[in-house]
């Protein structure tokens, strides 16, 4: 299969996935505040925040899973807000999700879990799904775990094991929630390889939410940071390592004090402090 | 996981004890091959007196059971109660049978005992049943017989 | 005043709750229902829930139907010998089980055993992400993962219940005539005279077709409707277990009064 590489300079169509004044509320609570952010054919785009900040939240609505309360959600140039669920469903099949710890079936085998999507789908002879499915985990390192049960894997194995099944259908986009969530250094190492090689090699295009920033500076096309449900700053890898932006000089760097403040809000201590006692 | 056949096997075995059951039910416990699934007719009889006959009571005749006991209601044009009886269609009965409330045991359930005329005729669908004798209702059996006590003692 | 009405106001807010769940209840049924073509196309989805809700309860069916039996037998024999009526021990046997006890006690058996597990599996799909995993992959969690465990509850009930009368009864005649000593052709004629096929039988089975179809849909519906934490999930298991318990208690009343009242 010919490695259709695209660079994110050179695409000049329309981009797969393209959010307009994106907003969501929970209730009262408004979680995005208009967010503007496009995905071109064979990015791979990280979306990074502190926790809480509405990041994933912004990966449900690209997904379908949460309809915008208002501005325009795109994918394929088509508005989400306007399909049925059937066209809905047609169109996630060519979409691969890789959820925060996984979400492995823990009734099902590592072998029968990445061969669901192909089950349900697809109409393949057995032998050929035996075939597909080995190729799949053969691509995360992992057909000689085919016959455990997800419970048997680490946290590491189990993400790539997920992985394998989000791209068993060779989807046109993949989205990430928290991927490297609660992963030990080699195994994180891993997982951002992988996603760079399978989104490259499947010819994807790829929507990462995480808070690791010197991980996905490393792998991925561009940056969206998100606060408070808007886009505050965005860039290449390159150009968010030179920015002089103080939020995202903050996260890159950590900082405990900056835009995104210390202490949660409330009254000067002066006013609280001495009085109580005396 | 357990494989494929061996679940199917499994399941084969609870679907069979299950059913197993259930025909145990239907044949040693309950009487499946009474009266239920033949044809049957019904027919209706007026009573003075019903006494406790309940619906559903057995209709018996010879000891033998013929039918049940469809409905009871009471006719305000004959000031009487009106029994009608569900009876198997393998059992016919002549026009001049007559049917008497009846008591199993001292204290047993009351049922309807069907006892055969002598008619050419046969009894069809919504005949009635001309003659019935009523239940015997133990309050006017001692009023009875304490009436014929004192009739008889000015003769002694 | 201010108690009266912060109770009035409790009050209310329950009523409108138990109303909302009722609803949603009804329509999550519905749902189910639309959803279930999958579950008898693809008939080894239920057959494999047939296993976990059939198969797995029927040792505490079994045992419990002969011990609940053994229990009537004694205590009937007791009784009705009071009356010199010893033989119509095997009338009583039959018709408590075939009437109540087997529908009811198999159908509360069941809801703890069955339901419970019911209930923890999907609700522990939930809390991992899984049904959403489902979801995202274009397949539908309410025809793959509710619709067949629902139908899987629904089919199994009747057989346990039916099987938990007929231990009851064995059990029965397992104490009164095998070690009493009630004669048992008189224990089996009397049981045959009084129980009828049409009316004692099939109306115990299609009580416990009504308390499969209530449990079930108990269950998955709490398992589906669980808040999405560990706690969340052991929250639903003892709400599944006990609305069961109400619900059986009270449509058994309901059911008995439309068919046993003459």
């Amino acid at each position: 299969m010919p490695a259709i590489i695209v660079t994110a300079t050179a695409e000049s169509t329309s981009p797969l996935v393209s959010l307009r004044d994106a907003r969501f509320a929970y209730g009262e609570r408004e979680v995005l505040r208009g967010i503007d952010l496009s995905v071109h054919r064979g990015q791979v785009v990280a979306i990074m925040g502190g926790s809480g900040c509405g990041k994933t939240t912004l990966l449900r609505l690209i997904g379908g899973q949460l309809r915008a309360s208002g501005g325009v959600v795109e994918v394929e140039g088509r508005d989400l807000a306007g399909l049925s669920g059937k066209d809905l469903y047609a169109l996630r099949r060519r979409m691969g999700m890789l959820f925060q710890f996984g979400a492995l079936f823990t009734d099902m085998s590592v072998f029968d879990n990445v061969a669901f999507p192909l089950r349900e789908h697809t109409v393949l002879p057995a032998g050929m799904i035996h075939d597909l499915v080995l190729m799949k985990l053969q691509a995360v390192g992992l057909r000689g775990a085919a016959k455990l049960s997800p419970g048997e894997l680490s946290g590491g194995m189990a993400r790539r094991v997920a992985l394998a099944r989000a791209v068993a259908l060779d989807p046109m986009l993949i989205l990430y929630d928290e991927p490297f969530a609660g992963l030990d250094p080699i195994s994180l190492g891993i997982i951002g390889q992988l996603i760079r090689k399978l989104n490259d090699a499947l010819g994807a295009s790829s929507v990462m939410v995480t808070h690791d920033v010197h991980e996905s500076l490393s792998i991925v096309d561009y940056i969206y940071f998100v606060s408070d449900g808007r886009v505050v700053a965005q860039g290449t890898p390159d150009e968010i390592r030179a920015s002089s932006d103080p939020f995202v000089h903050q996260f890159v760097n950590a900082e405990a004090d900056g835009p995104v403040p210390f202490h949660y809000p409330a009254a000067p201590i002066d006013s609280l402090l001495g009085g109580e006692g005396a | 996981m357990m494989s494929r056949t061996a679940l199917d096997l499994w399941v084969g075995i609870f679907v069979a004890i299950g059913f197993a059951a259930l025909v145990f039910l239907a044949m040693k416990v309950g009487n499946f091959s009474g009266i239920n699934g033949n044809e049957t007719y019904r027919v209706e009889a007026p009573f003075d007196n019903i006494g406790g006959l309940k619906v559903r009571a057995p209709v018996k005749s010879a000891g033998v059971l013929v039918g049940r006991v469809a409905s009871i209601r009471f006719d305000t044009k004959i000031y009487r109660a009106v029994v009608e009886f569900e009876i198997d269609g393998r059992y016919e009965f002549p026009a001049d049978t007559t049917a008497s409330i009846l008591t199993s045991g001292l204290l047993g359930e009351q049922y309807v005992g069907l006892e055969a005329g002598a008619d050419v005729e046969m009894l069809k669908g919504g005949d009635r049943v001309l003659i019935t004798q009523s239940a015997v209702v133990l309050e006017k059996l001692i009023g009875q017989f304490m009436f014929d006590r004192a009739a008889d003692a000015p003769a002694q | 005043m201010n108690a009266v009405l912060s109770a009035l106001r409790h009050i209310g807010a329950l009523t409108i709750d138990g109303i909302w769940r009722l609803g949603f209840i009804t329509r999550f049924l519905l749902a189910v229902l639309l959803h279930s073509g999958q579950s008898l196309r693809r008939i080894h989805l239920t057959i494999r829930e047939l296993y976990f809700s059939g198969v797995m309860s029927l040792l505490i069916i079994v045992v419990s139907g002969l011990f609940v039996g053994l229990v009537l037998g004694l205590q009937g024999y007791d009784i009705l010998q009071r009356y010199g009526s010893a033989d119509a021990v095997g009338v009583m046997v039959a018709l408590s089980l075939l009437r109540e006890l087997g529908p009811v006690i198999a159908a509360l058996l069941f809801a703890s055993r069955a339901g419970s597990a019911i209930t923890a599996e999907i609700g522990l799909m939930k809390a991992t992400e899984q049904l959403k995993a489902m979801d995202m992959m274009a397949v539908n969690p309410i025809a793959r993962v509710v619709a067949p465990r629902f139908w899987g509850g629904v089919l199994s009930m009747p057989l346990l219940a039916a099987l938990f009368s007929a231990m009851g009864i064995f059990g029965g005649w397992l104490i009164t005539v095998a070690v009493i000593g009630v004669d048992d052709g008189a224990f089996w004629s009397q049981m045959q005279a009084a129980v009828e096929f049409e009316y004692d039988v099939m109306n115990g089975v299609i009580k416990s077709a009504v308390f499969g179809t209530v449990v079930s849909l108990i269950a998955v519906f709490e398992g589906y409707d669980c808040q999405p934490t560990a706690e969340g999930v052991s929250r639903a298991i003892t709400r599944t277990v006990v609305t069961s318990a109400l619900a059986i208690l009270a449509l058994d009343f309901v059911l008995t009064s439309f068919m046993f009242r003459g």
